[in-house]
C-alpha cells in the first residue's frame, strides 16, 4: 500500500526553520502569515501497513521532539 | 594502558582527530561502522561528522549501524563511551543518552572556541574534573540545540546526569538550560556537543579536551584499586 507520512515539530518546539520562512515572507510582499512550521512528508509503499506505526516510532520520527501522522493512500489516516 | 575504539560512519569527519586526542593517553584504532567485536577495547568514542550524510535527522540513520549495537551492549555492560557532536546525536538517537539534539536556535552553523563549566564530575568521563571547573573546548555544529521536556530536565539534574554546561552568556545554539552534555543514569555513557578532541594541543588554544580522555584510564585505574 501507498503511504504519506506527515512529520512535524511538536507544540511548543522551537522550529526556527518556520521562523526564517516567515520572516522572509513580508520581504517577498506576502503579509500576515503567521504561525509557519516546517516539518517533513515521506512518500512510501510498505507491504504490511501494519508496521508503519513501529516504523515511525523507531526511524522516521523522534518522538520526544516529533509528531506524526500516517496517511494510507486510499484515503484512511491512522 | 587503555585502549580506545573510535567508530567511523560513513560521512564521520572527527575520527581521525579523536584518534590522534586518544592516542595521547592510550592506544586508539577506528572500528569501522560494519565491525561488530569490540573486544579488547576499553572505551568506544563515536566522533562527530555528518554521519550516513545526517539523513532525515542527524544521527538517526547511524544508530542502526552493526556496530552501534556492540556499542549499546558494551555501554550496557558498563563500558565507557563517548559520544562527541555528532556522536552524541547518534547516542540520543540511540536511546543510550537521554534527550534530543535540534537545529540551532539562529540556525547558523557555529563554530567558536567556548567556556564550559563541569556541573557534574561522577561519571567515566569526569575523573580528575571537580564541578565548577571551567574547560575552553571548541564547537562547530548546526544541530546542537539540547532538548528536554521539563521533567525529564528535572530529572537528570536530581540524578547528577546534567554534566556540562555553556557558561554563563556562552550558549551557542539555544540549548535548554545552557546544556552542553549529558550522561545516562549510569554515568558511564557521555554526550557532548563540544569537541574536545580539538583542544588536545596547546597549538590550538586548549589542552582541556584532554582531560576528558585522560579520565578514562584514571576511572579505570580507581577501579582496579578499589
Amino acid at each position: 500500500v501507498k503511504a504519506r507520512v506527515l512529520i512535524r515539530p511538536k507544540a511548543g518546539i522551537l522550529d526556527p526553520q518556520g521562523k526564517a520562512v516567515e520572516r522572509a515572507l513580508p520581504a517577498l510582499g506576502f503579509e500576515g502569515v503567521r504561525e509557519v512550521r516546517v516539518g517533513r512528508l515521506v512518500e512510501l509503499e510498505a507491504d504490511d501497513p501494519e508496521a508503519l506505526g513501529e516504523l515511525c516510532e523507531k526511524l522516521l520520527a523522534n518522538p520526544l521532539v516529533e509528531d506524526y501522522e500516517i496517511e494510507l493512500l486510499d484515503g484512511a489516516v491512522s | 594502558v587503555t585502549r580506545f575504539g573510535i567508530v567511523q560512519f560513513p560521512g564521520s569527519c572527527d575520527e581521525r582527530d579523536a584518534v590522534a586526542a586518544c592516542s595521547r593517553v592510550g592506544e586508539a584504532r577506528l572500528v569501522w561502522h560494519e565491525e561488530t567485536d569490540l573486544s579488547g577495547l576499553d572505551a568506544i568514542v563515536v566522533p562527530g561528522g555528518f554521519s550516513y550524510g545526517d539523513y532525515l535527522r542527524a544521527g538517526a540513520i547511524a544508530r542502526f549501524a552493526p556496530a552501534m549495537t556492540a556499542v549499546a551492549d558494551f555501554a550496557a555492560a558498563g563500558g565507557p563511551v563517548l559520544g562527541i557532536c555528532n556522536g552524541f546525536q547518534v547516542l540520543c538517537e540511540a536511546g543510550l543518552l537521554p534527550g534530543a539534539l535540534l537545529p540551532n536556535e539562529g540556525l547558523r552553523f557555529v563554530c567558536r572556541q567556548v567556556d564550559l563549566v563541569v556541573e557534574s564530575a561522577h561519571g567515566a568521563f569526569a575523573a580528575g574534573l571537580g564541578p565548577g571547573e571551567r574547560l575552553s573546548i571548541p564547537v562547530k555544529h548546526s544541530c546542537g540545540r539540547y532538548f528536554a521536556p521539563p521533567e525529564l530536565l528535572g530529572e537528570l539534574a536530581e540524578r547528577g546526569q546534567i554534566a556540562l554546561r555553556y557558561a554563563p552568556g556562552q550558549n551557542p545554539n539555544g540549548s535548554v538550560d545552557d546544556v552542553a552534555g549529558v550522561t545516562n543514569e549510569a554515568g558511564n555513557v557521555l554526550g557532548l556537543m563540544p569537541h574536545p578532541e580539538h583542544a588536545v594541543d596547546a597549538l590550538t588554544g586548549s589542552v582541556d579536551g584532554l582531560r576528558l580522555f585522560a579520565s578514562v584510564g584514571a576511572a579505570r585505574e580507581r577501579l582496579a584499586a578499589a
